[in-house]
C-alpha cells in the first residue's frame, strides 16, 4: 500500500476545484468546446459515442479496499453501475455526465485517486508489474522506482508538453508482466556483477500505426542515476522529436530513424554533458519513498495448511487453484488472480456490486489490498493459503472465479465500436463470441496458454500486435472486417505478430480463430508446446494453409 | 468549428441528419428542424442535398453550448416516414451498445 503525502493531496484537491470552475464556465457558455477540450483531457475526460468517458489512474495497479469501494460508488452514483479496467492500469467509466464530473472527481480525491496524466502529450501513469512487492525472486519492489519517477515527472513543465504522450513501464522480475518492450521507455531492474541495483534501459517500443519493440540502449544504469538518465533521453527526444507530424512524433519513430546505436550514443553524450543537474537520487530520497510503501504483517504459516489438503479433493477448487493462484514470496501466502473474463462477458468490466464485494474480500483475506494488471484482471496479492478454499467459494458466487487466466478465453479487448468514436469495428462482441466457443474449460486447458488480443482500430489499445493471436478491426465498404495475426508476444521475448491471410468479415472471425487453434493442436509436437512456440518453430505458413485451404 | 473550407467539401449521397453529443451529459442528439436538439432520431431535420446539409451543419455548429462535435450522418428513410440510422456506428449511437452488459454471475 502507498501513503500519499500532503503535497500530493493538496495538488489533487486544487485540481478538482480548478476543474469544477472550468466545467461551470463551459456549461455557462463562457468556454467553447475548443477552449475546454484541452482542459477536460487533462482531467481524463474524453468524448465517446454515447457520452463522456472518464479515465482514472490506478498508479502501479495498487488499490486499497477503500479506493475500490469508491470506484464502485462512482460507477453506481454517476455511471451505469459498472467500470472497465484497461490495459494501462486505469479504469474507465463510459456514461458519465459532464455536469457531474466535478463531483465524481471530488469523491475520488477524498481517497487519493485522480485522473491526472491519463491523457494528453505528457508523461503517463508509470506502470509496473501488478505483482510488485509480492512476486518471488523479485530484485526489489519496482513501485518504489515508479513512484520516484512519478514524483519527478508529475506536472513537471518539461514533461507536460512533450511532442506526444510518453509511457514508461518497470519490471523487477524474471518474467515481464509489465510489457516493458512496448513502452516508450522500458526499465528492467536487475543487479550488476558488483551486486549493485540498477536498470537495463530500453527505448522506443510502442504499438499503434507503426509498431516497434523497444531496444536496449544501456544494459546497466545505477538506480541513483535513473532520473538523470531519463532526463537525458527526454532531452534528446525533445531536441529531435518531430512535432510537425502527429503520427511520427513518438520516440519509437525517432529511435527507428536515427538507429538504436546513434540514439544510444546521443543519450550517452547528453548524459555526460549534462553533468550534475541535481537529479542524482541519494540514499535518503530512495528510502523516504520506500518507507511510504507498507507491507502487511505476514504471519508465519505452513507451506501446506490442512485446509488446502482437504480442498484438494474438490475438483472445481483444484482447477481454479491451478489456474488462478500463483506463488508468493512469503511462505504460506499466495497471489490470487480474479478473472474479469467470464464466459460471454465483456472483458475487463466489473459491476459496482463486484467491486464492493472484492473490496470486502480484500479486507477479509488480503490485508485490504487489490491489484490491477494489464491483462484486464484483478488480483488479491496477499492471501493466506489456508483461506483459499473459502475465497474460492466467495469468488465463484460473484462470477469472479472463471478458471481461465492466461487461457484462450482470457481475452484482452479494447472498447471498439460499441463505445469508441475512433473505432472501425466492434471488439467486445467478438471477444464474447470467442469465450462462448471456448467455454469448455477442459478444452481451454488442453489448448494451454494462448493470448488473444483485439483492437477496434489501428491505435492498438487492445495490443493486437503482441497477441499470440491478434485481431484488428478494419473497415471495408462500410462493413466490419478483421485482420488476424499470429505469433506476437508481449513478454521478455516480445515480438510482433504476422498476418495470416486476408481480412475476414465479422461473422467469420470466431470460425477462423477456431480453425487456427485446431491447426495448432494438430501441429504442436507435444502438449507442452505453447501456441506461440509452435508458430515460432513452424512459421505462419503451415497454419495459414490449414486455415485458408477451404476458404 | 467546421472550417469554411471543410464545409465546402461536404457532399452527401443520400438522406442525412446532423448529430452531436449534448454538452452537459454527452448524450447522443440530433439537430431538429426547430433549431434545437433532440435525443430522438425521429425528431431530426432530414436533409437531402449537399447545400441543405452544409446549412444545417453550420447552424448546428454555431450552437456550441447545446452540443459538441456536430457532423453529418447518413440515415435510411423507411416506408411510413420512419427514420433509421444509416450505418452501424450510427445504429450503435442511436440504440446503444450491441453487447449484453450484465456480467453473468
Ligand atoms: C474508448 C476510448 C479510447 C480512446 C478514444 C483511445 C484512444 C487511443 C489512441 C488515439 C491511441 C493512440 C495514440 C498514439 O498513436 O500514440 C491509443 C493508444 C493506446 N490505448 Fe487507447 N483509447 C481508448 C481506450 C483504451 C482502453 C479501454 C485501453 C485499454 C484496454 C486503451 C489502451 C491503450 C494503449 C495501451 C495504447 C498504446 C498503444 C501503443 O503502445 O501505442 N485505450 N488510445
Ligand atoms: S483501438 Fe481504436 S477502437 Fe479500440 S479503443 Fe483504441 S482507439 Fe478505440
Amino acid at each position: 500500500m502507498y501513503a500519499y503525502d500532503e503535497l500530493d493531496r493538496t495538488l489533487i484537491n486544487e485540481r478538482v476545484s480548478e476543474f469544477r470552475d472550468q466545467v461551470k464556465r463551459r456549461l455557462s457558455g463562457e468556454l467553447t468546446e475548443d477552449e475546454f477540450k484541452i482542459l477536460r483531457l487533462q482531467n481524463g475526460v474524453y468524448l465517446q459515442l454515447h457520452a463522456y468517458m472518464f479515465r482514472v489512474a490506478i498508479p502501479y495497479g495498487t488499490l486499497s479496499s477503500k479506493q475500490l469501494r469508491r470506484l464502485a460508488h462512482v460507477a453506481r452514483r454517476y455511471d451505469r453501475g459498472y467500470g472497465h479496467f484497461t490495459t494501462r492500469q486505469n479504469i474507465q467509466f463510459n456514461w458519465i455526465k459532464l455536469a457531474e464530473l466535478p463531483d465524481a472527481l471530488a469523491d475520488l480525491a477524498e481517497v487519493g485517486i485522480h485522473a491526472m496524466q491519463t491523457s494528453g502529450n505528457n508523461m503517463r501513469n508509470v506502470t509496473s508489474d501488478q505483482w510488485a512487492g509480492v512476486a518471488p525472486g523479485e530484485i526489489e519492489d519496482p513501485r518504489i522506482w515508479s513512484e520516484l519517477i512519478r514524483q519527478h515527472t508529475t506536472l513537471h513543465p518539461e514533461f507536460s508538453f512533450l511532442p506526444r504522450k510518453f509511457k514508461i513501464a518497470i519490471t523487477a522480475a524474471e518474467h515481464d508482466r509489465a510489457a516493458i518492450k512496448i513502452h516508450d521507455i522500458g526499465l528492467r531492474l536487475h543487479k550488476n556483477a558488483d551486486g549493485e541495483t540498477g536498470f537495463e534501459v530500453l527505448v522506443g517500443g510502442g504499438l499503434g500505426r507503426t509498431p516497434f519493440i523497444a531496444k536496449t540502449i544501456k544494459p546497466f544504469v545505477p538506480g541513483r542515476d535513473i532520473l538523470s538518465y531519463i532526463e537525458a533521453i527526454l532531452r534528446v527526444y525533445n531536441q529531435y522529436g518531430r512535432r510537425d507530424n502527429i503520427y511520427k512524433a513518438r520516440i519509437k519513430i525517432l529511435v527507428h530513424e536515427l538507429g538504436i546505436e546513434k540514439f544510444a550514443k546521443e543519450v550517452e553524450e547528453e548524459w555526460k554533458a549534462m553533468g550534475d543537474v541535481g537529479l542524482t537520487l541519494d540514499h535518503a530520497a530512495i528510502e523516504e519513498v520506500r518507507s511510504r510503501f507498507s507491507y502487511p504483517a505476514y504471519e508465519k504459516l505452513p507451506h501446506m495448511p490442512d485446509e488446502l489438503k482437504q480442498a484438494a479433493h474438490d475438483k472445481l477448487f483444484e482447477r481454479w487453484r491451478k489456474n488462478s493462484v500463483s506463488p508468493h514470496k512469503v511462505q504460506g501466502y499466495s497471489i490470487v488472480t480474479l478473472s474479469l473474463k467470464p464466459v460471454g462477458g465483456p472483458p475487463g468490466d466489473a459491476t459496482a456490486e463486484q467491486m464492493d464485494a472484492v473490496a470486502d474480500l480484500a479486507d477479509k483475506y488480503s490485508f485490504g489490498e487489490i491489484r490491477v494488471g494489464h491483462e484486464q484482471n484483478l488480483a488479491l496479492p496477499h492471501v493466506a493459503k489456508r483461506d483459499l478454499p473459502a475465497l474460492f467459494k466467495a469468488l465463484d458466487r460473484l462470477g469472479l472465479a472463471t478458471p481461465n487466466v492466461n487461457l484462450v478465453t482470457d481475452i484482452i479487448a479494447c472498447p471498439g465500436l460499441d463505445y469508441c468514436s475512433l473505432a472501425n469495428a466492434r471488439s467486445i462482441p467478438i471477444a464474447q463470441e470467442l469465450t462462448r466457443r471456448f467455454a469448455n474449460h477442459d478444452t481451454a486447458d488442453l489448448i494451454g496458454r494462448l493470448h488473444i488480443n483485439i483492437s477496434g482500430c489501428i491505435n492498438a489499445c487492445g495490443h493486437h500486435h503482441v497477441g499470440h493471436i491478434g485481431i484488428l478491426g478494419v473497415e471495408k465498404n462500410g462493413e466490419e472486417f478483421y485482420q488476424i495475426t499470429i505469433g506476437g508476444r508481449a513478454d521478455e521475448n516480445a515480438q510482433l505478430g504476422t498476418l495470416i491471410g486476408p481480412a475476414v468479415p465479422y461473422a467469420e472471425v470466431a470460425d477462423v480463430i477456431e480453425d487456427i487453434v485446431e491447426a495448432y493442436l494438430a501441429l504442436r509436437d507435444r502438449p507442452e508446446e505453447l501456441f506461440v512456440d509452435t508458430v515460432k518453430r513452424l512459421g505462419v505458413e503451415p497454419i495459414r494453409e490449414r486455415v485458408y485451404a477451404t476458404r | 468549428m467546421t472550417s469554411p473550407l471543410e464545409q465546402k467539401k461536404i457532399r452527401i449521397t443520400g438522406p442525412s441528419v446532423v448529430t452531436a453529443n449534448r454538452t452537459w451529459d454527452g448524450a447522443v442528439v440530433y439537430r431538429t428542424a426547430k433549431h434545437g436538439w433532440s435525443t430522438e432520431l425521429s425528431d431530426s431535420a432530414i436533409v437531402t442535398t449537399s447545400d441543405e446539409a452544409r446549412a444545417l451543419l453550420a447552424e448546428a455548429t454555431a450552437d456550441d453550448l447545446g452540443a459538441v462535435g456536430p457532423y453529418i450522418a447518413p440515415v435510411e428513410l423507411k416506408d411510413g416516414g420512419k427514420v433509421k440510422p444509416g450505418n452501424l456506428r450510427e445504429h450503435i449511437r442511436a440504440k446503444g451498445v450491441t453487447i449484453d452488459l450484465q456480467v453473468p454471475a
